[in-house]
C-alpha cells in the first residue's frame, strides 16, 4: 500500500468532543458506571459483539470480515484516580481516602464531585493564616482534609461514595487540560480505532476497570479474550522540564511533542521486542513522530495482558502526558494525533509473521 | 560440565532477551527430545517420556535468563544512563565492564558521590562507551547488556557472571542426559524473565498442567560469614523448605531428603528470608500443584562474579536425576 492511499486519521472537533465528554464523566476505580455507559453508546454503531463482564469491563468486538483472522486485543483503562467518602463528620464534612496513586502533596484545595449525584465539593484544610512555621513545611496529610460538600450536603454523602476530580475540559491551541487524561485518552483512541478497524483481524477491544488499583480489570478481559497479541493504550508522565541545575534532564520519561511513548520496560512488563520493532517500522514508514518512554517504573494494563494463560506478546504504547494523577493533565493534541495514526497503522500493516520468529 | 558453564555463563541474554542462551541450550539438548518448543514469552520447553499409570507430569524449572542493565538516556556527553533489568545491586557497579546486545562494550562508573562511605544509588551509576558526543554513541534508549565477566576456573570452585541460574541450567542439561526409562513426563522449562518476577514460568505453567513442580536456581552462601539459616558451599545440594515466595510443599521435601539419604547424597535444608524461584508461580498455578526447589549453593549471587562448588553441582545432578528416574509418590 503506497503512503497516498493510507486512511490518515486527524484529531477535530468531533474527536475532541469525544475526549472532553469522556473526561467530563467520572470513574473512579471501582466505580466505572458512568463512563461506561458513556463508552458503550460511543462505540454501539461500529461494534459487532457488546458485552460487559463480571469485573466490570467493557468488552467490544469488531469482527473480521475473513476467516481464522488473527486476534489483536487493544486496552484501555476507564476508571481514574479519586476518592471514597469514609465518614461524616457534620456539617457537610467528610473524612475519606484516595483511590489509586493519589498524591497527598496535591490534594488540598481541589473542587470535587461526590457521588452519584454529583454533589459539589472541596478538599479543604487549614490556610495559611493559621499554619504554624512546621506545618508550612511538611506536607498536609490526608487525616487533617475533609471534603466539604457545604451544609447542603449534610446527611447527603455516606461511607462508600466515591468522589472524583470535578475539574473541567479546556483546549488552548494544541494543548487539551483536563482530569483522567489517564487513561480517557485511550479510551478515546480504542473509540476511534474500532471506527476504522481493518477487514483482516478480529479486533477485540476492552475498556477495563481498577487499572490504578492493580490492573486487575485487565486481568480478566485478557483471559476471556486470549488475543494472538496485545496493546496496552495508555497515558504516560512526561516531566520534560528544564532542570533547575541547567544539567541536563537524564529522567523526563518521555516528553509532550515527542508523539506516542512506544514502552520497551517498565517494572510489569518488558515489552515483547518484536512488537517493539514493529510499531518503530510502522512509525518510520509512516513518518510518525513517536519516541522510547525510558525504561524504568510504572506500569499499565500489559503488566497484566502478557502474562495470561499460556502469556500473550504484549506491548503498551502511550499518549504524554504532564502532571499525572492530579487534578488537571496536560496534554497534546499533536501527540494523540500521532499516537492514533501509529496504531492505526500498526493494525493495518499486522500480519502473523511478525510473531513468527522467536521472541528476542 | 565446567565447559558448558563456561559456554552458558559467558553468553549474554538478560531477562526478556534470552534468544542467544536459548539457542546456546537447544544445541546442547536437541538430540534428546523430539519435542521442543517456544513459547510467547520465550520458554524453551523440552518434554522427554510419556506420562504412565503409575508416572506423574513433572515440569522442572531453570531459568536462562540473567539480571541486566537498559538505557535510559544518552547524555550529550556520551555517557549513557541505565535502568535495571532485575535486582541489580549498586554497590558491584563501579568500574564493572557490560557488554551490549548490539555489540557495544563499555565501563560503569559513577557521579561525585557526597559521601565516599555511601553506596550511590543506580539512577548516579552510568556507562562509558568510549563516546565523545551523544552523536558518536553507540547506544540509544532501550538497548540491553549484561555485564562483561569471563568464567574462571578456581579448581574444585568456580567463578563467573550469571551462575545464577545457568548453573541449574547446566545442572537441567546434564539431568536429561541421565534420564532412561522412567514412568513420567518429564517437561524441562529453561525459563525466561525469572529475574523479573518469575514471569516465564507462569504462562508454561499454565499451558503444561503439571502434577508436581521442581525449580532448579542458586541460593545465597553465606558461609564466608556464618550467619545462621544460611546454606554452605561444599555441602551439597539445598532442598528449599521456604523462601520468600513459597512454603515447599512438605511431602516434596521429604520426597527430596529421603531419595538423598538413598543415594548417600549430602545434602541441606534451606530456609531463605530473601528471593524466591520459579517454583513459587507453579505452586499456585491453575488449580495448584505440590512444588519444591533444589537450590545450588552460590556465593556473591547478583555480583559480576558469583562462585559455586562444582561437588555441589554434580551432587544436584546425581539428586535430581535420581528423583526424576524413579516413581515419585508423595
Amino acid at each position: 500500500m503506497s503512503p497516498q492511499t493510507k486512511q490518515v486519521l486527524r484529531v477535530g472537533k468531533a474527536q475532541l468532543d469525544l475526549l472532553e465528554e469522556l473526561t467530563n464523566a467520572n470513574g473512579v476505580s471501582g466505580n466505572e458506571i458512568e463512563i461506561r455507559e458513556i463508552i458503550r453508546k460511543k462505540v454501539a454503531p461500529f461494534a459487532d459483539e457488546i458485552k460487559v463482564d463480571g469485573m466490570g469491563n467493557l468488552l467490544v468486538i469488531k469482527h473480521a470480515k475473513k476467516p481464522n483472522a488473527i486476534k489483536v486485543m487493544l486496552d484501555a483503562h476507564m476508571d481514574e484516580v479519586g476518592f471514597m467518602i469514609v465518614e461524616e463528620d457534620g456539617d457537610g464534612l467528610y473524612e475519606f481516602e484516595h483511590v489509586g496513586g493519589g498524591d497527598e502533596r496535591q490534594f488540598v484545595s481541589k473542587p470535587v464531585s461526590v457521588g452519584s449525584q454529583k454533589l459539589p465539593g472541596v478538599i479543604g484544610s487549614k490556610p495559611i493564616h493559621l499554619a504554624s512555621e512546621d506545618e508550612m513545611n511538611a506536607v498536609i496529610s490526608q487525616q487533617g482534609m475533609r471534603i466539604d460538600l457545604g451544609p447542603a450536603g449534610k446527611g447527603k454523602a455516606k461511607r462508600g461514595d466515591y468522589a472524583a476530580y470535578a475539574t473541567k475540559f479546556i483546549r488552548s491551541g494544541d494543548a487539551i487540560f483536563a482530569k483522567a487524561l489517564d487513561n480517557r485518552l485511550g479510551c478515546a483512541t480504542l473509540i476511534e480505532l474500532l471506527k476504522t478497524a481493518p477487514e483482516h483481524i478480529e479486533l477485540l477491544a476492552a475498556f477495563t476497570v481498577q487499572e490504578e488499583i492493580g490492573l486487575r480489570g485487565a486481568k480478566v478481559a485478557a483471559y476471556d479474550f486470549y488475543p494472538q497479541m496485545a496493546i496496552a493504550v495508555d497515558s504516560t508522565p512526561a516531566f520534560d522540564f528544564e532542570r533547575p541545575d541547567g544539567n541536563e534532564n537524564t529522567e523526563y520519561n518521555c516528553k509532550l511533542g515527542g508523539g506516542p511513548a512506544i514502552y520497551i520496560a517498565d517494572r510489569g512488563t518488558l515489552s515483547d521486542p518484536r512488537l517493539i520493532r514493529f510499531l518503530t517500522q510502522v512509525a518510520e514508514e509512516n513518518k510518525i513522530n513517536y519516541q522510547y518512554r525510558q525504561p524504568g517504573g510504572g506500569g499499565t494494563d500489559a503488566g497484566a495482558l502478557h502474562l495470561t494463560r499460556g502469556g500473550i506478546p504484549s506491548v503498551s504504547v502511550s499518549v504524554p502526558g504532564r502532571y499525572a494523577h492530579t487534578a488537571v493533565m496536560l496534554a497534546r493534541i499533536s501527540d494523540w494525533q500521532d499516537t492514533l495514526n501509529l496504531l492505526q497503522q500498526a493494525l493495518a500493516a499486522w500480519t502473523p509473521e511478525i510473531l513468527s520468529g522467536d521472541r528476542a | 560440565m565446567k565447559t558448558l558453564l563456561k559456554k552458558l555463563t559467558e553468553t549474554a541474554s538478560p531477562s526478556g532477551y534470552e534468544s542467544a542462551i536459548r539457542e546456546v541450550i537447544r544445541a546442547e539438548i536437541s538430540s534428546l527430545s523430539t519435542n521442543i518448543k517456544v513459547d510467547a514469552l520465550g520458554n524453551l520447553i523440552v518434554t522427554m517420556g510419556k506420562k504412565t499409570d503409575n508416572g506423574l507430569r513433572v515440569m522442572i524449572a531453570a531459568h536462562m535468563d540473567e539480571i541486566g542493565v537498559i538505557v535510559s538516556y544518552v547524555e550529550k556527553t556520551g555517557l549513557v544512563r541505565f535502568s535495571n533489568l532485575g535486582t541489580i545491586l549498586p554497590q558491584y557497579l563501579a568500574g564493572s565492564r557490560v557488554v551490549f546486545l548490539n555489540g557495544a562494550r563499555g565501563v560503569i562508573n559513577h557521579d561525585l558521590p557526597d559521601d565516599l562511605h555511601k553506596i550511590m544509588p543506580l539512577n548516579k551509576h552510568f556507562i562509558d562507551v568510549g563516546a565523545t558526543s551523544d552523536k558518536d554513541c553507540l547506544l540509544k534508549i532501550g538497548d540491553v547488556g549484561v555485564i562483561d565477566r569471563s568464567f574462571v576456573d578456581l579448581g574444585k570452585r568456580v567463578s563467573a557472571k550469571s551462575m545464577d541460574d545457568r548453573v541449574a541450567c547446566a545442572v537441567m542439561i546434564e539431568t536429561m542426559k541421565k534420564i532412561k526409562n522412567n514412568p513420567h513426563e518429564l517437561v524441562f522449562v529453561f525459563s525466561t524473565q525469572e529475574e523479573v518476577q518469575c514471569k516465564g514460568a507462569t504462562t508454561a505453567a499454565y499451558e503444561i498442567e503439571p502434577d508436581l513442580g521442581i525449580a532448579l536456581d542458586v541460593t545465597p552462601s553465606l558461609d564466608i560469614l556464618g550467619i545462621k539459616m544460611q546454606v554452605d558451599l561444599g555441602k551439597g545440594p539445598a532442598i528449599k523448605v521456604r523462601d520468600m515466595g513459597m512454603l515447599s510443599d512438605p511431602r516434596v521435601v521429604s520426597w527430596m531428603e529421603s531419595t538423598a539419604k538413598k543415594n548417600k547424597i549430602a545434602y541441606q535444608l534451606e530456609v531463605l528470608d530473601v528471593g524466591t524461584t520459579d517454583a513459587k508461580v507453579m505452586q499456585i498455578s491453575k488449580a495448584g500443584l505440590p512444588s519444591g526447589a533444589l537450590s545450588i549453593p552460590c556465593r556473591y549471587v547478583h555480583s559480576p562474579s558469583e562462585v559455586v562448588d562444582m561437588d555441589d553441582v554434580q551432587a544436584t545432578v546425581n539428586l535430581l536425576s535420581a528423583l526424576l528416574n524413579n516413581p515419585i509418590s508423595l
